[in-house]
């Protein structure tokens, strides 16, 4: 399996046949795990606790900014944060065994769903509060700037974040200091359950969220995050802006999430499981979801990269197959591990 | 040997030494930094001193991201209130990476904040709420109450590997005292011993070590010998060097400048309760703030807060000592 990013980070990577399979290859691994993590609530229940929050729709996005990372350039995420890490090469069976709660996890079963971390890939961890990592990337991107390597942070959040002080703080400190980082808002249209029209200034007056940036006297940029080239071609300039010190820049890359928010939220006792789609459990709009799925971006960008020739039909058939491979092998890996010793509890309170 | 200077200035020179021994040691925060002249900023230059804007929320985050980026922020946030803007920031996040990540990550951080401005600040400036913080797991929390141990505690809290929630008192920063030359760090997690003595035990946290210092002395003059201690951090909390001091005192009294049930006056007496109750030949009491808010006006200002008399009424209770006239 391909996961190793093959950029060298000196220029923005030219998208060739080579980089555009990598980048399907990415994307299909990404929704086959989310699947996979979904479908456990039914076929292993019990297993999953607490709340889990699902990527599948937002493939394209990630993956195109991931691959305009270089080697040294990192990330924070938000809760969301299965995606990211599949894309930096992060191996699936920890992510597994973390989420499934095992000893054998990414963090040993200590984090769980919300708090993956992948320090030596570049994933500094992220937040479960909406929002609260913002400012950490702003941070890290202090630091980057300070060490003077060319180092670029790129910060993963939904456009519910956007009406936290955090992130108002923190664009506005970003621009006064000119960090080098990408601020990049996945825009699903939902915060939780509530429609953005209904709680966002800009998108009630039907103006794009990428608006905010204004406010700052930073780069604002709106960008079909269904499509990996160009989120791919978004983030390389803005990329180069924040490390040629010129300041960072707001994306929001227009995404749809093909799962509920998350699963449902119940006391101990109650299954667990993936309610409905908002538009359709709580506004009744199942045309829109069946739009949505319609253009799922991971079939649609197989579609075109057979279409224009980049993919042959069998290769991209390869591609999948081997990521279902590697996603049974992950769950095997996780199911069969065990589970973490009760005191470990205690060893990591304090470093 | 030792020289004299203000509390202030003994937080201040720990910082300006450790920012000269370790180059990963950033200085930021509101209203600093702003003049060319600041002595800071001519020092270390503006990559590792800087103002922010009025943002705490950004500015603990930022010490929270920079620090999982290997560097160790000390951020500036004046007013402990002011730590409650941002309180997902204080106990929510970098308290929680360590663990989280199962040790991928560690948080090298310090916030310095002032509180207990009891000096007409009114409400919303003067609350002692360093009781709030002890009881987060991942954060320690420093509450020194003279410039020795400001700068000691200072020395530790950047060189710590965690988050440090560092308090220092508004009314003790001109209070002059005694500083070890040289480099100086104290332990966090061990009591000092202020006052030795045998018939009572006297513990203050904070600036209220002050309060409990001048009763002590009070009570000397009629032969009276109380033993003062100072936890000095609250978190770690030194529960040990207490319990053995009530071993030989048989005495308890507690001085705190906070609300009671928002006290660690509360949280050192449920320990003595629990794990020294057989050493003690009277109840527990417990010298706090009174449940109001800090007023305004002097007296009324006055009337909320612990002081000298009071401490001594308690411990002649304790004691079982007739009231002296004051």
């Amino acid at each position: 399996m391909a996961n190793a990013n093959p950029t060298d980070g000196s220029a923005p990577a030219a998208l060739d046949a080579k980089r555009l399979a990598w980048m399907y290859t990415q994307m299909y691994r990404i929704r086959e795990f989310e699947e996979r993590v979904k479908s456990t609530f039914t076929e292993h229940p019990g297993i999953l606790r607490g709340h889990t929050h699902l990527a599948d729709g937002a493939e394209a996005s990630i993956v195109g900014s991931i691959a305009a990372l270089a080697p040294d350039d990192q990330i924070v995420t938000t809760y969301r944060c299965h995606g990211y890490p599949i894309a930096l090469g992060t191996d699936m069976k920890l992510m597994m065994a973390e989420i499934y709660g095992k000893a054998t996890g990414l963090c040993g079963g200590l984090g769980g769903s919300m708090h993956l971390y992948d320090v030596a890939r570049g994933f500094l961890g992220g937040s479960g509060i909406v929002a609260q990592a913002i400012p950490h990337a702003t941070g890290a991107a202090w630091a980057a700037q300070i060490r003077r390597q060319g180092q670029a942070i790129v910060c993963f959040f939904g456009d519910g974040a956007s009406k936290q002080g955090a992130f108002h703080e923190s664009l506005n400190v970003a621009s006064v200091w000119k960090l080098p980082i990408v601020y990049v808002m996945e825009n699903n249209h939902y915060q939780a359950s509530t429609r953005t029209d209904q709680e966002d200034a800009n998108a009630a007056h039907g103006e794009p969220l990428s608006t905010k940036a204004k406010a700052y006297s930073m780069e604002g940029v709106t960008v079909d995050g269904a499509d990996p080239v160009a989120v791919h071609a978004t983030l390389a300039d803005a990329l180069a802006r924040a490390r040629s010190g010129t300041g960072p820049t707001l994306v929001e890359s227009l995404v749809y999430r093909l799962s509920a928010h998350g699963n449902l939220i119940a006391p101990p006792g109650v299954p667990l499981n993936y309610p409905e789609h908002e538009a359709i459990a709580i506004f009744g709009n199942r045309e829109e979801y069946e739009a949505a799925l319609r253009g799922d971006p991971v079939p649609r960008f197989r579609h075109r990269l057979v279409t224009e020739g980049a993919l042959s039909a069998e290769d991209a058939d390869a591609i999948e197959q081997a990521a279902r491979e590697e996603v049974d092998e992950a769950q095997r890996f996780a199911l069969d591990s065990p589970w973490p010793a009760p005191d470990s509890g205690l060893d990591y309170v304090y470093a | 040997m030792s020289h004299v200077i203000p509390y202030i200035a003994a937080i201040q020179e720990a910082i300006r030494e450790e920012m000269e021994r370790d180059e990963r040691v950033l200085y930021f925060g509101q209203n600093m930094a702003t003049s060319p002249e600041d002595p800071f900023l001519k020092q270390f230059g503006p990559d590792r001193v800087r103002v922010t804007p009025i943002s705490e929320t950004a500015e603990i985050g930022m010490a929270t991201g920079a620090a999982v980026a290997g560097y160790r922020p000390v951020v500036e946030l004046y007013m402990a209130e002011f730590l409650l803007v941002a309180t997902d920031q204080v106990v929510n996040e970098g308290t929680r990476f360590h663990f989280m990540s199962k040790g991928q990550v560690s948080v090298p951080m310090v916030m310095v904040a002032g509180y207990g401005f009891t000096a007409g600040w009114a409400g919303q400036h003067t609350g002692s709420i360093y009781g709030m913080f002890m009881g987060v797991p991942g954060l320690k929390v420093a509450l020194p109450s003279t410039p020795a141990d400001a700068k000691g505690l200072m020395t530790t809290a950047i060189r710590d590997d965690n988050p440090v929630l560092f308090f220092q008192n508004y009314l003790l920063l001109l209070d002059e005292g005694e500083v070890p030359d040289g480099e100086h760090s104290v332990p966090f997690g061990v009591a000092d011993v202020k006052r030795a003595g045998s018939d009572l035990t006297l513990v203050g946290t904070g600036y209220a070590v002050r309060t409990a210092l001048k009763a002590a002395e009070t009570l000397a003059r009629r032969g009276v010998s109380v033993e003062v201690i100072d936890p000095r951090t609250i978190a770690p909390l030194d529960v040990d060097t207490i319990l053995s001091s009530v071993a030989r005192t048989r005495h308890l009294v507690l001085v705190d400048q906070a609300t009671r049930h928002s006290s660690v006056a509360a949280v050192i007496a449920a320990e003595v309760a629990e794990l020294g109750f057989s050493s003690l030949e009277a109840p527990i009491s417990m010298v706090t703030a009174l449940d109001s808010s800090i007023a305004y006006s002097k007296p009324v200002e006055e009337f909320v807060l612990p002081d000298e008399h009071k401490v001594i009424r308690a411990v002649e209770a304790s004691l079982g000592l007739a009231p002296a006239s004051t």
